[in-house]
């Protein structure tokens, strides 16, 4: 069985600050990770090659350094990583993306037949869950999204049933492989990488494919050009007018300063006061 | 407001930003009706009344797009729609479109818009929405802008500017397709306001059919589990919400959360570092990576208030923040500020509530 798992190094967002001055985002320093969301299911794809053996080859879109990303999924456990890069591919929006993905994982299907692409569920700092869904259409692939739980794989028949997450419930699907998932979080746990795979991981040779080896075929499709979504202002949030009634545990009791807010909230909004009212009663 | 406002979108590397002759025919807005197990998502009355304002602005008609099964009652949920604003419903009525498939829903959106032309389509940013919305996107090949906060028509081109949080919500970026259509936008449930509805308003039915079978379908729904009721924690549309931050410093310290929110009738919400300390369950966080709250009461215990977290609950009534640093962003956008070690203030605050509510129901009585 081959399993490919497209990830993205994304910068980590919970240490993402903004210029206050000219609201563009302040990188140095800020780690470069794995999309958190994406090793869910480099661990499910891990789980599947425990179980079925075979093979399980990752893919990732980015700049030269976003090896990193795929060398730390090699000390996981994945066998083999292609880094698709080109200055061509910049300034991609989610369809331009999923089409330059697509193409190298055809590529990685010549050498040999995929049977399962893996995605996260989002990244964190695009947080769209585009790509996923558009590299399965792309490829023709049956798409599964928000994957909680593989039931089954039956690599005899060639299909697959898995539980979906859904709004108020679980879906059960079955469907065929080659199929698409996106790998819902929380779903399993990344197991720790053993020492020897880290030393392998540092050393092992990630492909590098530019747009011809990753068998792009119409250049008007990937990068800016092939992207119809255009970002026209980015700016920072509005601070509210209004500042908080404040008060300190400092100048009064805890009791007296929340009898004062709780009367506060109550005769602002006395219709807030009636629903606890009744939700307390019940 | 900070705008750094960034020129006009440039036609860099080539790319052309006009809209090109044959995709000027495209007018109106569409409302993608989200349904399942006979209940329409509120989300879509939310996009509806925002879609409204868009179809007003641009003179063009506001259409509501259902599918589903023979034995669902299709035609009521267009009826509801009308009261929200929309003025046709177009209806795909098959058996393959009981219960959400990606394949059949995304035949049968694509064929709808190829033939029908609309110029905007809003989807919800569910589990349902967002299969579809990608899926849909990348079919006909346009643009598509996840997660919007706020959905306006740009002036000068006449197209939708679409404004979502990036990098966690520390910014924001208002997002134009300019030369493709249709221009397509999903929106999380609880980000705009539910529209009143008119039950005067009436609309009209436009019905199409699939086109496809049973057999032509690969992936087949077995089963649909749902969730147990006891477990099942419904934060978007809560009405009262006491959420935990890194602040209370232990898992233990986050018990006043649940004792708080207790006597409130509350939903407990957490913070992205609580829920990936695993104190509660990832379905508890709020924000940016988590859910959008619109609560009447948003009571904020031992929470910074990082942007992340922000942009998910400051759609609140009222929010009432406890934080040990009088100086933390919470205090910027909240509107009572209690300046206090949580660990310190929140049991004092539940039994101050709790008695203020044996008080007033005793007096009711």
């Amino acid at each position: 069985m081959h399993i490919v798992v497209c990830i993205k190094q994304v910068p980590d967002s919970a240490q993402i600050r903004v210029h206050p001055v000219t609201n563009t985002i302040m990188r140095q320093g800020v780690p470069a990770i794995v999309n958190p969301y994406d090793l869910f299911a480099l661990e499910e794809a891990l789980r599947l090659k425990d179980k079925f053996g075979g093979k399980v080859t990752m893919l990732c879109m980015g700049p030269p350094q976003a090896e990193d990303a795929l060398k730390k999924c090699i000390s996981f456990g994945a066998d083999d990583a292609v880094l698709v890069t080109d200055r061509s591919f910049a300034g991609a929006d989610t369809l331009a993306t999923s089409y330059a993905l697509a193409a190298a994982v055809r590529q990685i299907g010549k050498e040999q037949k995929v049977d399962i692409v893996f995605t996260g569920k989002q990244t964190i700092d695009g947080d769209t869950a585009q790509v996923g869904p558009g590299i399965a259409k792309r490829l023709g692939l049956q798409l599964l999204t928000y994957v909680s739980r593989i039931a089954d794989l039956d690599l005899e028949n060639n299909t697959i049933t898995v539980e979906r997450r859904a709004e108020g419930g679980v879906q059960v699907l079955k469907t065929a492989v080659p199929c698409l998932i996106t790998m819902l979080e929380g779903t399993n746990e990344m197991r720790f990488a053993p020492l020897e795979n880290m030393i392998h991981a540092a050393r092992y040779p990630v492909r590098k494919w530019n747009k011809e080896a990753a068998g792009i075929e119409d250049v008007t499709k990937i990068g800016l050009k092939g992207s119809p979504t255009v970002v026209s202002k980015v700016f920072g949030p509005t601070p509210r007018a209004e500042k908080a009634l404040m008060q300190s545990v400092e100048d009064a009791t805890p009791r007296d300063v929340s009898l004062n807010v709780i009367q506060k909230i109550f005769t602002q909004h006395p219709t807030l006061e009636r629903d606890i009212l009744a939700k307390a009663s019940v | 407001m900070s705008d750094a406002e960034v020129k006009k979108p440039a036609a860099r590397g080539g790319r052309n930003l006009e809209l090109p002759e044959h995709l000027k025919a495209y007018k109106g807005v569409w409302v993608f009706i989200e349904h399942d197990r006979g209940a329409v998502h509120p989300v879509s009355w939310e996009l509806l009344g925002e879609g409204r304002k868009l179809a007003d602005t641009l003179g063009v008609s506001l259409s509501g797009v259902i599918m589903g099964g023979p034995d669902e009652p299709l035609e009521s949920y267009a009826k509801e729609a009308y009261t929200f604003g929309a003025e046709n419903c177009y209806i795909v009525r098959d058996t393959v479109l009981k219960g959400y498939r990606n394949e059949p829903f995304t035949k049968g959106m694509t064929d709808l818009v190829n033939k029908y032309q609309p110029e905007i389509v809003l989807l919800g940013a569910t589990t349902m929405g967002r299969d579809l919305a990608g899926s849909v996107a990348t079919t006909l090949a346009t643009g598509l802008t996840a997660d919007c906060t706020e959905l306006r028509i740009d002036p000068a081109t006449r197209a939708l500017a679409a404004t979502r949080p990036t990098f966690g919500g520390s910014l924001l970026c208002t997002i134009m397709t300019l030369a493709y259509r249709p221009q397509m936008a999903t929106v999380r449930p609880r980000v705009m306001q539910m529209p009143d509805a008119d039950p005067a308003r009436s609309g009209s039915i436009v019905e199409d059919t699939l086109g496809m079978i049973e057999t032509d379908i690969v992936t087949k729904l077995l089963d649909f589990i749902a969730d147990e009721n006891s477990n099942k924690v419904n934060l978007a549309y809560a009405d009262i919400i006491v959420s935990g931050g890194k602040g209370l410093k232990t898992p233990d310290n986050f018990k006043l959360i649940w004792d708080l929110a207790k006597v409130l009738g509350a939903e407990v919400g957490a913070t992205r570092p609580v829920v990936q300390s695993g104190w509660v369950d990832a379905e508890r966080q709020v924000g940016q990576t988590g859910k959008t709250v619109r609560p009447k009461l948003y009571i904020a215990a031992g929470i910074s208030g990082a942007i992340q977290h922000r942009v998910g609950m400051e759609g609140a009534d009222v929010i009432v923040a406890i934080n040990t640093d009088a100086n933390a962003p919470i205090f910027d956008f909240a509107h009572h500020g209690i300046v206090g070690n949580a660990m310190q203030v929140l049991p004092v605050l539940t039994d101050t509530f709790r008695e203020h509510i044996a008080m007033r129901s005793r007096k009711a009585a």
